[in-house]
């Protein structure tokens, strides 16, 4: 656990950047700080590992207070990822990972071996060892930097908006490595963001910050959009919060119906058959869902260019809002949900996840 | 061209002291004396300028103000102060090597100091906090960053120094700019001519092995560097 204890700092110039902050921050979970520009959250997560010394306050990890630790020492169990990346130009993949088990005198047979571990687990291609970070893609980047802090598998993790400077498909990819990676290591992670939809995807808890250094709110994501403490938080979590909540509610068992299907290449004349008048059919290949066609519009068979893929597929046992978002997406209007293979189980209308909705008697979730 | 052609071919012109070989060595070794002194100083104090941040307004100025001393001037100046106290070779040997010194320092700091200072900070940054002291952020980061930059600078100290050591040879000093002076003494163009084609080759060949040196020491993670262009003044703020 890392604990803040009135932590305040006042740079030489006089900026209150942090003012009197004081929170746990839990093993094993995820922490975000968020707020708007200038709000500290740099500074916050700077001082953890001592690249900034607190004006009044202590920080301790494990109760210990990190003013009593060696820096070099400190940062070395501690690892760290910044927006830029700060990969070394000079040095292959391998090497860059390989820095801090190195630095800790791990020796070259065990530092690199650690490094093509991670090479491997960050789902990077193993061609990619002997390159230069110029040859990388910023995803690529991102993904070496992040593998580079967990090379010496500290305890507890520092990331300074990691994935903001890729593009946002790239970077949802990361956040979905970086929770599937989580899951599995169970690190003590701060994360820093500006980005609330980011916060409240991979935070176990978020902390918004106002500009001054102050704590504003600290509660699990879903608490956050339902009940933001007051104007702040609510204009900082912005629009769209109840629908976005919906995210961290569970579907119930939805009233799932069948949908009747033509598999991938059926003939016009089988479209039709099945569709008996309806403007849309669904599309299955080995039994997952690939699309609609519209009958009227086919040519003589079903091929990949006549499917519709605008409609999102949701799991059963899903959240409420990937279940409306399907139904919503859907140019049948019908929602697709499939299992966790991919298979088809049947379709679900927006008006039946509303009635889900609304039968929840707890309103929003709390 | 036939002139110069003839004076370099006369074996006579590669024998002996004053021969072509032994100009050479001469001029290679004074260049050589030079432009370790002044990177033994100039590299250390850019480093240590681009590490800390600290000195760099003195080092600007006084970098540029080195760049306007017109050299053969302060060359005469150097030997009326300082012939009459030193004895032999070395009243006129030290202030040529004075001289050249000051011409070689300004690009050679002017390297090492961008190349730390050009060091982008995130590196510098992640470097820090990772937990690498500042020694080693300075050898494992700042200085193999640096390369490309420090080796722009000794190149074109050296460059320079060889070129100008010629002047060395007005204060009769050795070095192949003797024969651009007895050449001229004795109106012997070919000897003139075919030494100034040898100073020119002797800078192309070292600047050559520079290069070749420098493929080896630089990462070719950091190529390709950015050339310190000759005239660049270290930027102010
Ligand atoms: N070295 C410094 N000297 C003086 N003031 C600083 C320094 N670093 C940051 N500040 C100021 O402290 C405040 C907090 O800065 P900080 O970098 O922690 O913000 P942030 O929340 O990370 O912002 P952003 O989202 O823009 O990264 C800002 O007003 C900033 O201008
Ligand atoms: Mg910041």
């Amino acid at each position: 656990m890392i604990t803040f204890d009135k932590v305040t700092k006042v740079y030489p110039d006089g900026t209150r950047a942090v003012d009197g902050l004081s929170l746990d921050l839990p093993t094993g979970k995820i922490t975000v700080f968020v707020g708007p520009s200038g709000c500290g959250k740099t500074t916050s997560l700077r001082m953890i590992n001592r690249m900034i010394e607190p004006t009044s306050g202590t920080i301790g990890i494990d109760g210990r207070p990190t003013s009593s630790l060696d820096p070099v020492t400190l940062r070395r169990g501690i690892g760290y990822v910044i927006q830029s990346g700060g990969l070394f130009a000079h040095r292959t993949v391998l090497e860059n990972i390989a820095t801090v088990p190195l630095l800790l005198g791990w020796g070259k047979a065990k530092a690199y071996g650690a490094a093509r571990e991670l090479i491997e687990r960050m789902g990077l291609d193993a061609s990619l060892t002997s390159k230069y970070p110029a040859q990388l893609s910023g995803g690529q980047q991102q993904r070496v930097g992040v593998a580079r802090a967990l090379a010496a598998d500290p305890p507890v993790m520092l990331m300074d908006e990691p994935f903001s400077a890729v593009d946002p498909q790239v970077r949802e990819q990361l956040q979905d490595e970086f929770l599937r990676l989580q899951a599995e290591l169970g690190k003590t992670i701060v994360f820093v963001t500006h980005d609330i939809d980011e916060a409240t995807k991979l935070g176990d808890q978020v902390a918004v910050l106002r500009v001054g250094g102050t704590l504003a709110q600290l509660a699990p994501p879903a608490d956050l959009l339902a009940d933001p403490v007051d104007d702040f938080v609510a204009d900082f979590i912005g629009r769209d919060r109840g629908y976005r909540a919906l995210a961290f509610v569970a579907a119930p068992a939805l009233p799932i119906q069948p949908e009747a299907t033509v598999e991938l290449g059926a003939t016009r004349e089988q479209v039709a058959a099945v569709a008996a008048g309806a403007p849309w059919v669904l599309v299955v290949e080995d039994g997952a869902p690939v699309g609609w066609v519209a009958p009227e519009r086919l040519g003589a068979t079903v091929g990949r260019d006549d499917l519709h893929r605008g409609g999102t597929v949701a799991r059963v046992g899903g959240s409420l809002r990937a279940a409306l978002d399907a139904a919503l997406s859907s140019p049948s209007r019908r929602g697709v949900l499939a299992d966790d293979d991919g298979r088809l189980v049947g379709t679900v209308s927006a008006t039946d996840v509303l009635t889900e909705i609304e039968r929840d008697e707890t309103g929003p979730p709390s | 061209m036939n002139l110069v052609w003839a004076w370099l071919a006369d074996p006579a012109h590669w024998q002996g002291t004053g021969g072509i070989p032994a100009r050479i060595a001469e001029h290679l070794l004074y260049s050589a004396l030079v432009l370790v002194l002044a990177a033994a100083v100039a590299v250390p104090l850019g480093l240590w300028i681009g590490h800390t941040g600290r000195g760099r307004v003195v080092v600007v100025n006084v970098v540029n103000g080195m760049r306007s001393v017109p050299t053969l001037g302060l060359l005469y100046v150097s030997v009326l102060v300082l012939a009459p106290r030193l004895r032999g070779d070395w009243a006129f040997l030290t202030p040529a090597i004075i001289v050249l010194f000051l011409l070689a320092m300004p690009p050679i700091l002017a390297g090492a100091y961008a190349g730390v200072a050009e060091v982008d900070p995130g590196v510098r940054d992640a470097a820090r906090g990772m937990g690498m002291s500042g020694l080693e952020v300075l050898w494992g980061v700042e200085i193999p960053c640096a390369l490309p930059l420090i080796f722009s600078g000794l190149r074109s100290a050296t460059l320079q120094v060889i070129a100008t050591a010629t002047v060395a040879a007005s204060v009769s000093v050795g070095g192949l700019g003797r024969f651009l002076i007895d050449g001229l003494a004795a109106r012997d163009y070919g000897q003139m001519a075919g030494g100034a084609l040898l100073i020119g080759l002797v800078a192309l060949a070292v600047d050559g092995v520079f290069a070749l040196v420098q493929r080896v020491a630089v990462s070719p993670g950091l190529r390709p560097a950015r050339p310190l262009k000759t005239h660049e003044a270290i930027p102010a703020s």
